[in-house]
């Protein structure tokens, strides 16, 4: 009926989130030793390009499943836009289903982004290891 | 149907991807990422959708095979439309954006 808005609602936090962070870090200043005037900007850090993936994943789901509901008319281009708002029934229907249906959509997102962090950093702190020994 | 679709697609984008990793000058990972979350969405509605329907969920009716097959497709429509907006936009080749 409605479950894709806990997942949209999350992506807009990721985006604002992402988008801080990205202003944050772009915008943070090294100051050199000894009294140098001169600064330089620090490299985005790994977190926020991981944090696009969570956006990406969510974002694209969202619009796909937006695109479902219209298809079977749950979605309708004038106000309320959700055809359930209209029927008290068919409303607390919707919130149910947003409360189980789109709490786990979110969850389960989020977990397999966690999984793909946890992955990704696994494997270059392995490369970075192996690199470090050939050095050696 | 459409969450087998979907998922076939996202299988399809991710051996595409990695063909070509770690170079993602198309931003077929955009495509990918857009499959896969909504796989994983569509997942998890088929999850409720079983605890609910139990075994009949197995044997959808013809009508709704075939209208959730159309869905699918025009999912997947809809998705490469939206990569292609994306690619345009960015275009990575300078092909619309050309230095002077």
């Amino acid at each position: 009926m409605a479950c894709f808005i806990v997942p949209a609602a999350e992506a807009i936090v990721v985006t604002v989130a992402e988008k801080a962070l990205e202003k944050k870090n772009s915008s943070a200043q090294v100051k050199l030793p000894a009294g140098e005037e001169k600064t330089e900007q620090v490299s985005k850090t790994g977190f926020v390009s991981k944090l696009k993936w969570l956006r990406n994943l969510l974002w694209g789901g969202c619009i796909l499943l937006t695109f479902e509901h219209l298809w079977h008319g749950e979605i309708v281009p004038w106000f309320p836009f959700l055809t359930a708002a209209g029927d008290p029934v068919a409303k607390s229907e919707m919130l149910h289903e947003m409360a189980t249906v789109g709490v786990t959509m979110a969850i389960v997102v989020t977990v397999a982004w966690i999984i793909m962090v946890a992955v990704s950093t696994a494997v270059e702190k392995k490369n970075a290891a192996s690199k470090r020994a050939r050095e050696k | 149907m459409t969450l087998l679709i979907t998922v076939i697609a996202a299988a399809v984008c991710t051996v595409i991807w990695y063909k070509n990793a770690p170079d993602d000058k198309f931003k077929v990972s955009t495509l990918c990422f857009m499959f896969w979350g909504a796989s994983l969405m569509w997942f998890v509605d088929a999850v409720f959708e079983y605890a609910e329907l139990k075994a009949a969920y197995f044997t959808p009716a013809p009508e709704d095979m075939l209208n959730d097959t159309f869905l699918g497709l025009s999912v997947i429509a809809l998705a490469l439309v939206i990569w292609i907006a994306i690619l345009l936009i960015k275009d990575p080749k300078k092909v619309l954006r050309k230095d002077k």
